[in-house]
């Protein structure tokens, strides 16, 4: 337990679930008649639409361009004409500018695709420029631009290592393991290009031990390949986190709140690699995604290659073959942290791992019951950022945000291992969070205009 | 869609492990099964009689006092037939139903719901009531019949009369053993330690004392069900054990004991029940792994002084209560460092 290899220390094994949804190869979805694009799919700036109403649009033109350095390009994945701009609610609860495309079903691609060469050699600047342009970004949830990762170091940081995260740490969500499984040479050609953007002289594919078809698969593929290898570690949820996976991987401890550049390391999700790998390869943009669609609440949960703009409704309806029961769940995302919606009216995004719906006979249909603290510690124990959410949760509860920031809440990375392992049963990560909220708002308090 | 009254939309995490607080309340009773079984073969009636009363008194006033208070009834999560079972383990065997019920009563009124009820109890609420009753009856509380299996001991090396109900304790012979060694009156010393239990004996059970502390095996039982759920962390009592037979041994080897001196301390009074049941309570010990470190070494440090250097033979019930008192300082002050290094000290912005 204390000398395991290739993990960290803290966290909790859960039951991964995935067993439902891991064999199922990808299936392509079939197209909708109409896609809703937000122009905020990444952390940053809102695109800048290029289109207006009435515009006929191709398969995979730029419909909207980089705002700014944090931002990125936004590609139609439809060939159609726009109907329009409307404001939307997203899963997280923020409101954003999204486009309406309505599908032609032809699937003209865009001439910038059709008239691609690929270069013979890729260079840095080639690379930067073509996560840039085909608006690349991290697939694996958080969406942050990628291109900016990837931009020239500025102050003495020099890149060594790039790590895949193929983790999926996510109870249920099985589409990075299908896609190592299916797409195992554009990830493999997206490492090698990632290593080259940021002059890195080591490439890790890291994947967790409850993978067997992928281990035995990298294990092949990597057997001749010098610089890249291949780390199995061990089943623990949160594996996948970024800082913990770098401290799993290669031993470095990312500082509190550093990005993991301070350590020489850049992580991309295999999805993100693969993107980039059909970005250089074809100047295909990043236009759609496989989702995994799971829970007892689907007719045929799998794992579905789905344009991005495509609602969870179309999805559904057309692709999964329609619900189980009356829905008493839907979550967009993971169930450790996803967000619980109240509809199926949400578009799929570049950063969008799964959908899960539970009936009513699910155990994830419930809020529990909470009872007192009994200070047994286990949230802290379990706390794979060595934090002390208890203490936390009492100083949010009491509104002491001096406090609150002492106990270092801008590190919790909200992965949800105190509250599931809570006997109380206390929503400890929604105090967390609000407590988050009221810090950076001054004490004011969040937006919700409910929450005076 | 969004008009069904059935979707649930909550924050994340929408997984749980399962684990409740009366499951686990229900663990560490199934953990305490050994204990009360060994305590009925060694005391017979009298062990069912006061166990029997604490359970029941502890449960009534649990909900009498929530009742009064306005409170939820929570007799139900197990945590106050744990409390009168556990201050039932550490009674002597022949006191009175009405004392018996007097402790229970303190043990859950003054013990946990003067502090709000779980959770926010400041003391271990068996000891508490073990406290209360030691100081008011201290003649009741230190009356001591052996087990039906074993030889009456004293602490006398020339008795009286032998005296078939009321016994020595293990620790107290232990005591005036010491006071024998110091006199140099290794004759009478010699006598005594013939009456004194075997280690098989000590670590059987076959004893005198509280009901639930005497037999080592059945406690060590529990213990190890309660390691193996992951309901307790090893780190108190292994740190409590091994500081606590440090310090005896130190003290044994430079006043010339026997060798096993420090082996009787781990394996008489209080200490093992001690060690597994009482110090480990979730809501009294440190929330962090280092602060439960401190935490029992401090135990051990206290429980050997008290014993040593005391007036009672047995420290382990006040040792315990003093580091309860002191773990909202551990809490405060052994705070842990986030990975990545620690920014403790950086002040809000507002």
């Amino acid at each position: 337990m204390f000398f395991k290899k290739n993990t960290f220390h803290s966290g909790t094994t859960i039951p991964s679930h995935k067993e439902g949804t891991s064999h199922s190869p990808i299936e392509v979805a079939t197209p909708p008649a109409e896609v809703i694009i937000p122009l905020t799919m990444h952390i940053g700036a809102p695109a800048k639409l290029l289109v207006k109403a009435g515009d006929k649009v191709c398969r995979g033109q730029k419909i909207a361009e980089a705002n700014g350095f944090i931002s990125s390009n936004i590609h139609s994945s439809v060939s159609g004409m726009v109907l329009g701009t409307e404001r939307r609610f997203m899963p997280s609860g923020t409101v954003i500018e999204a486009v309406k495309i309505k599908n032609d079903f032809e699937n003209t691609l865009a001439e910038e695709i059709v008239n691609y060469q690929k270069p013979p050699v890729a260079s840095p600047e080639f690379i930067r420029t073509a996560l840039l342009e085909n608006g690349v970004v991290g697939m694996g949830g958080a969406a942050f631009p990628t291109h900016i990762k990837y931009a020239p170091p500025t102050n003495n940081i020099r890149i060594d290592t790039v790590i895949l995260n193929g983790i999926e740490c996510e109870p249920f969500i099985t589409c990075d393991e299908r896609l190592l499984i299916e797409r195992s040479e554009a990830i493999i050609f997206g490492l090698k290009l990632f290593m080259k953007a940021a002059v890195a002289n080591k490439g890790i594919i890291a994947i967790e031990d409850n993978k067997a078809e992928a281990i035995e698969l990298y294990k092949k593929l990597l057997a001749n390949e010098r610089e890249l290898e291949l780390v199995v570690c061990p089943e623990k949820y949160p594996q996948g986190s970024e800082k913990h996976l770098i401290f799993s991987t290669t031993g470095r401890t990312v500082p509190n709140r550093g990005l993991p550049s301070a350590v020489g390391v850049i992580v991309d999700n295999v999805a993100t690699a693969a993107a980039l790998a059909d970005a250089v390869t074809s100047n295909i943009p990043s236009i759609e995604r496989v989702v995994t669609v799971s829970g007892n609440g689907v007719a045929k949960p799998g794992n579905y290659l789905v344009p991005v703009g495509t609602t969870y409704k179309d999805l559904i309806e057309e692709t999964v073959g329609g619900l189980v029961g009356t829905p008493a769940r839907i979550i967009s995302g993971g169930p450790m942290m996803g967000f619980s919606v109240n509809s199926l009216e949400f578009p799929i995004t570049k950063a969008s791992g799964g959908i899960l719906i539970f009936n009513q006979d699910s155990p994830l249909a419930t809020i529990p019951e909470e009872s007192p603290c009994v200070r047994c510690g286990r949230c802290v124990d379990k706390c794979p950022m060595f934090l002390e959410p208890t203490i936390i949760y009492k100083a949010v509860k009491r509104r002491d945000w001096p406090a609150v920031a002492a106990a270092n809440i801008a590190s919790c990375v909200e992965c949800g291992s105190c509250a599931y392992n809570c006997p109380a049963k206390l929503p400890l990560v929604q105090y967390i969070r609000m407590g988050k909220q009221f810090i950076t708002t001054q004490g004011v308090g969040g937006r919700n205009p409910y929450y005076k | 869609m969004s008009s069904k009254p059935t979707l649930i939309v909550s924050s994340s995490p929408y997984l749980h492990c399962g684990l409740t607080i009366s499951t686990a309340m229900r663990d560490v009773i199934i953990a305490l099964i050994p204990t009360l079984l060994a305590a009925l073969y060694f005391f017979g009636l009298p062990a069912l009689t006061v166990i029997t009363t604490c359970v029941v008194t502890a449960v009534a006033t649990e909900a009498l006092c929530q009742k009064v208070m306005n409170r939820p009834i929570t007799i139900t999560d197990g945590s106050a037939v744990l409390t009168g079972l556990l201050l039932a383990f550490c009674l002597p065997p022949s006191l009175s139903i009405g004392l018996s019920a007097f402790g229970s009563f303190c043990a859950v009124f003054i013990g946990k719901q003067v502090f709000g009820g779980l959770g926010s109890n400041i003391f271990n609420p068996a000891h508490v009531g073990r406290a209360i009753l030691l100081a008011s009856f201290p003649l009741q509380m230190t009356t001591w019949t052996t087990p039906s299996t074993a030889k009456a001991l004293t602490t006398s090396a020339t008795p009286a009369a032998a005296d078939a109900v009321t016994t020595a304790t293990p620790l107290a012979v232990l005591r005036n053993l010491e006071v024998l060694w110091g006199e140099g009156n290794s004759a009478a010393a010699a006598k005594l330690a013939t009456g004194f239990p075997d280690i098989s004996h000590l670590f059987l059970g076959n004893v005198s004392g509280s009901l639930g502390e005497t037999s080592v095996l059945a406690i060590l039982l529990g213990g190890i069900y309660l390691l193996y759920k992951g309901h307790i962390d090893w780190r108190i009592p292994v740190f409590y054990l091994a500081t606590l037979t440090l310090i005896t041994g130190i003290y044994g080897w430079f006043r010339d004991y026997p060798t096993l001196f420090p082996i009787y301390h781990l394996l008489s009074g209080g200490v093992m029940i001690g060690a597994f049941f009482m110090a480990t309570d979730w809501v009294t010990s440190p929330i962090t792994r280092n602060g439960r470190i401190v935490f029992a070494i401090g135990l051990g440090v206290l429980t050997a002084l008290i014993r040593l250097r005391g007036g009672y033979v047995e420290g382990v019930c006040y040792s315990i209560l003093i580091m309860n008192m002191i773990t909202p300082l551990i809490d405060r002050y052994l705070v842990n460092i986030p990975f990545g290094g620690g920014a403790r000290n950086e002040q809000s912005s507002i």
